[in-house]
């Protein structure tokens, strides 16, 4: 028995916090390009980001420019379509390749910077609920009860109009109005970490409350942490394109893919690209995500399978 | 069991006094209201009358208890825009949000019911991978590009069907078909994991050991045991029913209170947001309450 476990440990090379991440940051790149599936929604996902990053190299155009000869042009494959403005033209003449790159540059900094924000937020507070108990968790399990009465994209709308739509200000909505899935999931495993030896071994060696959440809890749920955040981009960039096509996003001129759908409504009959094209861009984005965090959950946890 | 209701009933009031403390906040950040009421040459002593009138010189907590005691007689203020009283003009538009939520729901069981039975029962067979394609597909879709999807379809090419308005039966399907597959895809995703996991569990082996056929295994001891969890995902679906209801409104100008929502927010007619918020919050928490209420019926383990 006790050669096994020397033999076995023998297999694994001594390494540091560092290399451990590594390896494991290496070992998820290995099983995400080994699934076909996965792997296609990878590569969807670099193209949108590097898209997205490099937006002005890449754009064709400048994507406020607006022209009246080159109004409602086809996309490349229909009749009348325009060279120069492969996936066609909106109302205002403006190019709908270059707005989609743009527009899915705001889909990409709302969706990461609110799964921040929230994940801040409602970690803090899962930890906090989860540790102490009594009536910290009573407290703050109501705040979240409130908080959840009111659904999220009610709430986010009627914020955002009070608080008049900017970029800034769409991301701090929608990270303080979606930190509550974080919360209750961080405080139920808290509440079964805590109580493990480990935890008790630290206490009897004189550390204080603050130490033992972010030294030992922490790490701990930091991979459901990971799963939660994926899954959530998703439901973000989908929150933030509803702001948007409601007239409650970041306003007009600046390109998001919500608005655009939005804008394209008037002639859908007549010019289905304006409002389909960035529809489609949303769905591809958000189901690229979703399999990546699917297969994330299947590695790293798992137990949350019910969660979302 | 009597204890318990009467512990949910005060978890209710308590999270609806605060939902109440969330919208009177969201009344003072949304700036001074007399500004939007008064003619723009109005006086600062025009400005003062109308302040004393509103009571915005009280103390906060004053314009509080006077915002939860108006409440409670059923007054939330009155449309800045329509010199309506606000929770009037919601209500008047509620029934055919609900008929449209009711009928979202409808469709989102008639899909995720017998796909989610059906690929629990036969894993990794051709309906089985049909439904976890519909459930990626469904939570990955926006609503509004579903619903332009549709009018392009039903509306525009085929004409079947009218893209906008409301009247007969006709004008509430496309409405219906667009808000219903994102619930769709969550009940279904849930049920067949719970339903899977509930169909390795000891009872169900002594169940067929005792002869039953499959179908009678699956419907009386699988489904009720994997019902809890899909049971709680439906009260948070009644959450984002109400949510996708606006987008939908939207989409479809079906006049019901999620249209007067917006209306609302573009004319900056808070009032009527507020009533808004107040209400779906109220209907969410009463639903929830019933839930609970339901898991105890379902589980008679569970007595909070």
């Amino acid at each position: 028995m006790k050669s096994d476990v020397a033999k076995i440990a023998s297999l694994y090379p001594k390494q540091n916090s560092l290399q451990r991440f590594l390896q494991g940051a290496w070992n998820l790149t290995l099983s995400l390009i080994s699934n076909p599936l996965s792997l296609i929604a990878l590569m969807v996902l670099i193209i949108v980001v590097v898209a997205a990053v490099g937006a002005p190299a890449i754009a064709p155009h400048d994507p406020e420019l607006q022209s009246l000869r080159l109004r409602l042009k086809p996309p490349f494959w229909a009749e009348g379509s325009e060279a120069g403005y492969p996936l066609g033209t909106d109302a205002l003449g403006r190019d709908m390749l270059s707005r989609m790159i743009y527009g899915s540059q705001i889909s990409l900094i709302v969706g990461l910077s609110t799964v921040l924000l929230q994940g801040a937020i409602g970690v803090l507070i899962g930890l906090l609920s989860g540790y102490f108990g009594g009536w910290v968790d009573n407290v703050l399990m109501r705040i979240a009860d409130i908080q959840q009465s009111v659904p999220f994209l009610i709430l986010a709308v009627a914020l955002a109009a009070v608080v008049r739509p900017s970029l800034i200000n769409i991301i701090i909505v929608l990270g303080i109005t979606g930190w509550v899935t974080y919360s209750r999931v961080v405080r139920g495993q808290v509440l079964s970490v805590r109580e493990q030896e480990f935890v008790e071994a630290s206490r009897a060696l004189g550390s204080g409350d603050a130490r033992i959440i972010f030294y030992h809890i922490l790490p701990n749920i930091v991979p459901s942490i990971t799963v939660i955040g994926t899954l959530t981009i998703s439901t973000m960039i989908l929150a933030e394109a509803s702001l948007s096509f409601l007239g409650m996003g970041v306003p007009p001129p600046t390109a998001t893919l919500g608005g655009m759908v939005a804008d394209g409504r008037n002639y859908v009959s007549t010019a289905w690209w304006v409002s389909v094209l960035p529809g489609i861009q949303i769905f591809v984005t958000v189901l690229s995500i979703n399999l990546i965090g699917d297969h994330l959950r299947e590695i790293l946890d798992p137990t949350l399978r019910n969660t979302s | 069991m009597g204890q318990f209701l009467l512990r949910r009933v005060f978890y209710s009031i308590f999270v609806l006094l605060g939902l109440s403390l969330v919208v009177f906040t969201l009344t003072r950040l949304s700036g001074d209201p007399s500004a939007l009421m008064l003619p723009i040459d109005a006086t600062e002593e025009d400005y003062a009358v109308m302040r004393s009138y509103l009571g915005l010189d009280k103390p906060l907590i004053f314009q509080y208890t006077d915002f939860v005691g108006r409440a409670v007689q059923g007054d939330f203020g009155t449309s800045i825009r329509h010199r309506q009283p606000a929770m009037d003009m919601i209500l008047e538009r509620m029934p055919a949000t609900l008929t449209l939520t009711f009928a979202a729901f409808a469709v989102a069981l008639a899909i995720s019911l017998p796909l989610g039975i059906l690929s629990a029962l036969y894993p990794n067979s051709l309906i089985d991978r049909i439904s976890v394609l519909m459930a990626l597909i469904g939570q990955a879709v926006p609503t509004f590009l579903l619903g332009i999807i549709l009018i392009l379809v039903f509306a525009v090419q085929l004409q079947w069907l009218p893209s906008s308005g409301r009247g007969g039966l006709e004008f509430l399907i496309l409405p219906a078909l667009t808000l219903g597959p994102y619930s769709a895809a969550v009940i279904n995703r849930l049920l067949r994991a719970n339903l899977r996991e509930s169909l390795t569990k000891d009872y169900i082996r002594t169940a067929q050991a005792k002869g039953f056929t499959q179908q009678y295994v699956v419907l009386r001891h699988a489904l009720k045991n994997a019902a809890i969890p899909v049971v709680t995902v439906m009260g948070l679906q009644v959450a984002a029913l109400m949510s996708g209801s606006v987008v939908t409104e939207t989409v479809f100008a079906y006049p019901g209170a999620g249209l007067l929502l917006v209306q609302a927010l573009g004319n900056r007619d808070f009032p009527v947001v507020q009533a808004f918020v107040i209400l779906v919050g109220t209907i969410v928490i009463i639903i929830n309450l019933l839930l609970d209420v339901l898991y105890a019926y379902l589980d008679p383990r569970i007595r909070f």
